[in-house]
């Protein structure tokens, strides 16, 4: 059920640069506040929360409401000082968790 | 929309608007007070100075549904003083919080952007908090011509 990801992380960067990541992960983003044709509520499920971490440290983290748009799109920067690993996680309301990585090599 | 007749796009906008109206739970929208109220939380009654931060947003939105939101908070972005926590509060949805963002120093820049929802045209407003308990805030007015009523 899980779908994939799209992230966007340059392959190298010089050291100490800014680098600009962007990511993206389909998901309907119920929002709780739609009806069924039976005008029953329609349940919310969202992604609730998405973690950015480069070789294990925090970079960026967001705290999602059901205000964040289909498809939550995300584009943030970081800083990196060495080569590594960026790790992404999207939670979802019903507890499950989507994950990525990818690497960056830094000169 | 744009290769549609100016007929076909009006008549396409007005289903659209029922459909979403049938959608909404009548009064249950958030007020600026709630939206306040969200702020004075996150800043712990504190008043936020104006300033420091700019943000983007379409001054029409077409389609409440997905709405490009870009911030930037100009301050430094270093261990001993950096912008750590920025709050998105939207004024007019059926419920005022949108997001709060975290930063650390590797985050290099408290930019971010990403895609929100607005149930009717009104205002967004950026709380940015930094390491040293500063509090900047901006906001800026959306209309919104076919709502995302969260759907």
């Amino acid at each position: 059920m899980a779908e994939t990801p799209k992230i966007r992380v340059p392959k190298t960067a010089k050291k100490g640069e800014i680098v600009e990541i962007k990511t993206l992960l389909p998901h309907i983003m119920e929002s709780g506040q739609r009806k069924d044709k039976d005008g029953k509520t329609i349940p919310r499920k969202i992604i609730n929360k998405f973690v950015a971490e480069f070789n294990g440290k925090p970079v960026f983290s967001t705290n999602i409401e059901p205000a964040i748009a289909a498809n939550p799109y995300m584009q943030f920067f970081a800083k990196v000082e060495e080569s590594g690993t960026f790790k992404f996680t999207w939670t979802d309301d019903d507890g499950s968790v989507t994950t990525a990585e990818e690497k960056i090599t830094v000169a | 929309m744009r290769h549609l007749s100016r007929r076909a796009a009006l008549a396409l906008g007005a289903g659209s608007a029922a459909i979403t109206l049938v959608g909404w739970n009548s009064g249950a929208f958030a007020t600026p007070q709630a939206a306040a109220d969200d702020i004075a939380k996150f800043t712990g009654g504190a008043t936020p100075e104006k300033g420091k931060i700019s943000i983007e947003l379409p001054e029409i939105a077409e389609n409440g549904n997905t709405v490009p939101l870009s911030f930037a908070v100009g301050a430094p972005m270093t261990d001993a003083d950096h912008v750590s926590d920025v709050l998105v509060v939207a004024e007019g949805n059926p419920n005022p919080g949108v997001a709060t963002f975290h930063f650390t120093a590797l985050s290099g820049k408290a930019e971010a952007s990403t895609r929100i929802r607005l149930a009717t045209t009104q205002n967004i407003v950026v709380v940015a908090k930094t390491s040293g308990g500063k509090f900047y805030t901006a906001q800026k007015l959306v209309k919104v011509t076919i709502g995302g009523c969260g759907g």
